[in-house]
């Protein structure tokens, strides 16, 4: 067990190398840095001042040395902690990350809980009631959440609140601990949106998971004990096909951090993703590279801890 | 034929409604020139104008005809999800069958590139690739096709790493089949289903994210008929417009719908733990 923790996290350093390099090099090929941004903005006159400017802000941020150098300058940085200044906003990224990362976490939970509660025993329902009419109609309505891109399922609801109930969400963001009743105003509509988009395939898998399950040997002995049926369903079958379930909604869990993208654009919350397609429309390489790093780091973790619980969960699973 | 696609509509009632509509809009998307009464980027008429007679879908903030624009959309889309899967997913699933037929070294390295590529945030991906390859229909493609094919390598080589190890595969190679022969005769031939799931379940994925890039501002150039450019600018006009949302939102998940409904069908079809009834 240790051997395995230690050799998964052992893992993460070339993962964590590879997204870093190849989030570098992605950022320094799109054309323009911030140096033309700042000065093309400010709208100097004579084009030679202009570019004296531009060589001057380059100078000042390491953007005219090697792309290697400034590489590894950003990895001795990183790896004590330090992840430079925001090119734009002229304060640390730690700064950025402490304000935003926590944002985007509590957006990512609620959603997850969200989908959670509604997808799973859609899923049952679908299973026990194998190709019933309310097996399909369970499959329908998971998969229509499918079926609309989020920005518009979004863009909907907002106009839909605002036509029938005459009300907006709140557009100002409020921490929770400041005020949770305000924060969930907010907070609520991207979590349901974002929740009916993955609850599909959760539902699926619940779904086939619970069909191989029910047929198994020892489902078939808790009925013929004369188990009454609910306890069957939940004690025997649910509880034995929830493993798969649980690891699929951790990698879910791992990944809605960078993709929550949209839902933040939508109903204007201030997290990771907003503050990444920002940075990475004014090339704003420190914050792009350390948003990144977060989420890669997270969505790493999530996965380890997932893959634990399971053979924590699990007696068969033993790792060599 | 006829014989086997009424056996899989008895038995998948939905994956037979799916077929239906991804069947209708392929004929929309081939028999677009003919159907659409006006061009797609035809500019001549009055924006903003509501559903009509002469309109039937109303204008949109340029003043392009909606329902020839949807109708067209219909092809952007589908050539977008296709060209995108098929190349991503083939890509991928080879490169997951060599890494795990090879293995060590090589199949370590290329699992950590897999690893590197599932561990950036796809959105964001997506938005670096189109920032940096320029706004195009081919580089939304491209940038898709960067998308699928590490999932699919993944995936393919879980499958491939369970053939590989087979009794039937030691016996061909006791047999003396050649390296080349146990790869393209046996693991490619079994590893047919779990690639063609992959195929069939991305196509309305991909379909999805083009549209989504479309409303960060990183997809199809906005006078292509793309049904993401469409919504986009639909969202915005929201309040004033609101056809514009309605039916290219109708049309693309009518079409994701379909997709989906077809895919998990085949899906099921292809997993021998679900076959046959309630115990």
């Amino acid at each position: 067990m240790r051997t395995y923790v230690l050799r998964r996290l052992v893992l993460f350093v070339p993962t964590l190398l590879g997204v870093s390099i190849l989030i570098f090099v992605l950022m320094r090929l799109v054309p323009g840095d911030i140096a033309e941004i700042l000065v093309y903005q400010s709208g100097s006159e004579s084009s030679a001042i202009q570019q004296k400017q531009i060589r001057q802000i380059r100078q000042e941020l390491g953007l005219d040395r090697p792309v290697v150098v400034q590489y590894l300058a950003w990895m001795g940085g990183a790896l004590r902690g330090d992840f430079g200044q925001s090119y734009m906003q002229r304060r640390p990224v730690s700064d950025i990350l402490r304000e935003r990362v926590p944002r985007s976490m509590e957006l990512a939970l609620l959603t997850l809980a969200i989908a959670v509660v509604w997808a799973v025993p859609l899923g049952v329902v679908s299973a026990v009631r194998q190709n019933g009419a309310l097996d399909y109609l369970a499959r329908v309505v998971s998969l229509s959440g499918l079926s609309l891109p989020l920005f518009v399922t979004g863009a909907l609801i907002l106009y839909g609140l605002g036509r029938i109930f005459r009300w907006m969400p709140p557009l100002e963001f409020v921490s929770f601990t400041e005020n949770p009743l305000e924060n969930l105003k907010q907070l609520i509509w991207p979590a349901l949106c974002q929740a009916y988009y993955i609850s599909a395939p959760i539902s699926r898998l619940t779904r086939s998971e619970m069909l191989e399950v029910i047929r198994q040997d020892y489902v078939r002995t808790a009925r013929a004990k004369g188990l009454r049926e609910r306890a069957v369903v939940y004690r025997h079958a649910l509880r034995n096909s929830l493993l798969p379930v649980v690891t699929f909604i951790g990698w879910w869990g791992g990944r809605l951090l960078g993709g929550l993208v949209i839902m933040e654009l939508i109903f204007v919350v201030p997290g990771m993703g907003t503050a990444l397609v920002q940075a990475v429309s004014q090339r704003d390489y420190p914050t792009v590279q350390a948003m990144i790093f977060v989420m890669a780091l997270v969505f790493l973790a999530v996965n380890l801890v997932v893959d634990l619980a399971y053979a924590w969960l699990d007696p068969r699973i033993r790792y060599a | 034929m006829l014989a086997a696609a009424g056996r899989f509509a008895l038995r998948q009632p939905l994956g037979a409604a799916g077929a239906l509509v991804v069947l209708a809009l392929v004929a929309v998307a081939v028999l677009a020139p003919r159907l659409a009464p006006h061009g797609p980027k035809e500019t001549a008429f009055a924006p903003y104008l509501a559903p009509s007679a002469e309109f039937l879908m109303g204008t949109d903030q340029v003043g392009r005809d909606v329902l020839s624009r949807v109708i067209w959309g219909a092809r952007l889309s589908l050539y977008v999800g296709l060209a995108s899967v098929v190349v991503g997913i083939t890509l991928g699933a080879l490169w997951g069958v060599a890494t795990a037929y090879f293995g060590g070294i090589s199949d370590l390295g290329s699992q950590r590139v897999v690893d590197s590529l599932m561990a950036l945030p796809p959105i964001i991906l997506a938005l670096a690739l189109m920032a940096a390859l320029g706004q195009s229909v081919t580089n939304v493609i491209l940038a898709l096709i960067i998308l699928l094919t590490p999932t699919a390598a993944r995936t393919v080589r879980a499958v491939a790493l369970g053939i590989a190890a087979a009794p039937y595969i030691e016996a061909a190679r006791a047999a003396g089949g050649s390296q080349w022969r146990i790869i393209f005769r046996h693991l490619i031939p079994n590893c047919l289903a779990s690639y063609i799931v992959l195929l069939t379940t991305n196509v309305s994925y991909a379909i999805v994210v083009e549209a989504s890039l479309s409303f960060i501002g990183a997809g199809a150039p906005p006078d292509e008929p793309s049904w993401g450019g469409m919504l986009t600018a639909g969202v915005q006009a929201i309040e004033t417009a609101p056809w514009m949302v309605f039916f290219p939102g109708l049309a693309i998940s009518l079409a994701v719908f379909g997709l989906n409904l077809l895919g998990d069908s085949i899906r099921d079809v292809t997993d021998p733990r679900l076959r046959g009834g309630l115990g």
